[in-house]
């Protein structure tokens, strides 16, 4: 039926980096094109192929998917990671918005200037252990289930589990006062899945190199202004 | 049985008004709770109201929903404004966030200096006229509906009259290389749910201004 999602983007993870771990979580193939040089960007754009003229772009099921947040939404849905009810699609909603936007300030961390950096980092341990972190503690102490929604595995597990590791790159003790998130990051990462998606091999891109990224913006010509 | 819809924000515009567009859109009557000072803030965070700590908040069906996109999707899934399978839904979601894409960048211009202002101007005229507006054009021509997706009204519709009207009070021409988006705008605006929403009186908040800065940097205790 269907061939491979394939998906295009530069070879790290930014934006794409959500969807590469829905993917794998459903245990779904893909292929990748990574955007190297400036003609190959112009030409998917003369070929009408990226519809803001941006990327992350997705080839599912006949569909050229951009935006992030549509990709994830359909992936989601088709692979029944998004609960099973309208009630639980809201409470998905909720935590998975959440987790993007902390997710968002990480993955900005890169691109501040030297100056900015350290008052960035502490940011990003502030918001995530008081304003992020202890909803999701709580939310599984209270149910004692595995999973965040609905006693089953959803994309909120994924895009959590993806976040803390995140946030465990920018300061390694960060979950040091959440034992009920220790455990669930243990667990989620034991799903086979995940766990072939965190072994070296997989498709998981590593943390952004930012000596690379001058190479990347001039894809865009940002910079150039 | 539920009563109405309890929206929680400041008495302006915000990440709140696409969440009124849609339930003033899909005929629902709502009412809403004014932030003014640090004390309610303050106690709504006391009173656990605020999952991550911000608002936009709603009270709707027993929940307290919190994150935009989050209240959207539901309000959208609940009055039919989704589509009607998954690949409309991607569609939908794919012009809605586009829409938001360019509403984000018009949404901060009440906050910038004079200088900035009038760059970020020249960058909103440049965003619409190049990058999206012609994508929804060409939706338009192309299939020849009254509407974005499926030829009923969704939230795709509703999403990008908002943001065609944000960015017309600051580049009045703005449309003027799109007549079918000229059609598009006079048409979804006579739909009677939106034609009464953009009538004076209606829960429709004006455009923001430095007096809504202040209040929320109060509430907010920013400095």
């Amino acid at each position: 039926m269907s061939r491979k999602p394939k998906l295009t983007y530069f070879n790290g993870r930014g934006r794409m980096e959500s969807v590469r771990w829905l993917l794998a979580a459903a245990g779904v193939e893909f292929e990748e094109e990574f955007l190297e040089t400036r003609e190959q960007y112009q030409k998917l754009i003369k070929d009408g192929a990226l519809l803001f003229q941006q990327v992350p772009m997705v080839e599912i099921d006949g569909m050229k998917m951009v935006q992030t947040r549509a990709i994830l939404n359909y992936i989601a849905w088709k692979h029944n990671l998004y609960g099973k009810d309208v009630k639980e699609r809201a409470l998905i909603d909720m935590y998975v918005e959440a987790t993007m936007d902390l997710n968002e300030i990480i993955m900005h961390h890169p691109l501040q200037p030297p100056e900015a950096k350290a008052k960035h980092l502490a940011t990003i341990i502030e918001k995530a252990t008081t304003r992020y972190f202890p909803v999701y503690e709580k939310a599984l102490k209270d149910h004692g289930q595995d999973f965040l929604v609905g006693n089953r595995f959803s994309r909120a597990d994924v895009q959590l589990l993806e976040t803390i590791l995140m946030a465990e790159e920018c300061k390694p003790d960060i979950l040091s006062k959440f034992p009920v998130l220790q455990a669930f990051k243990a667990r989620i990462s034991n799903i086979p899945t995940i766990k072939k998606f965190l072994q070296p091999g997989s498709q998981r891109k590593p943390p952004l190199d930012v000596k690379l990224l001058p190479k990347v913006l001039s894809i865009f010509n940002i910079g150039n202004e | 049985m539920a009563g109405k819809p309890k929206l929680y924000y400041f008495n302006g515009r915000g990440r709140m008004e696409s969440i009124r567009w849609l339930l003033a859109a899909a005929g629902v009557e709502f009412e809403e709770e004014f932030l003014e000072t640090r004390e309610q803030y303050e106690k709504l965070l006391q009173d656990g109201a605020l999952l991550f700590q911000q608002v936009p908040m709603v009270e709707i069906d027993g929940m307290k929903m919190v994150q935009t996109r989050a209240i959207l999707s539901y309000v959208a899934g609940k009055y039919n404004l989704y589509g009607k399978d998954l690949k409309e839904r991607a569609m939908i979601d794919m012009y809605v966030e586009g829409t938001r894409d360019l509403m984000d960048v018009i949404r901060v211009h009440h906050k910038l200096s004079p200088k900035e202002k009038e760059k970020n101007l020249a960058l909103i005229e440049e965003k619409a006229t190049t990058r999206y507006l012609p994508v929804y054009e060409k939706v338009l021509d192309d299939h020849g509906q009254d509407f974005l997706v499926g030829n009923q009204l969704t939230w795709a519709d509703i999403q990008l009259i908002e943001a065609i009207l944000m960015a017309e009070e600051k580049v009045s021409t703005i449309l003027s290389r799109f007549p079918l988006l000229q059609v598009f705008k006079a048409r979804i605006s006579n739909i009677p749910t939106i034609k009464k929403f953009l009538q004076p009186g209606s829960q429709r908040k004006p455009p923001p201004d430095e007096k809504l800065v202040v209040t929320a940097n109060r509430v907010f205790n920013r400095k």
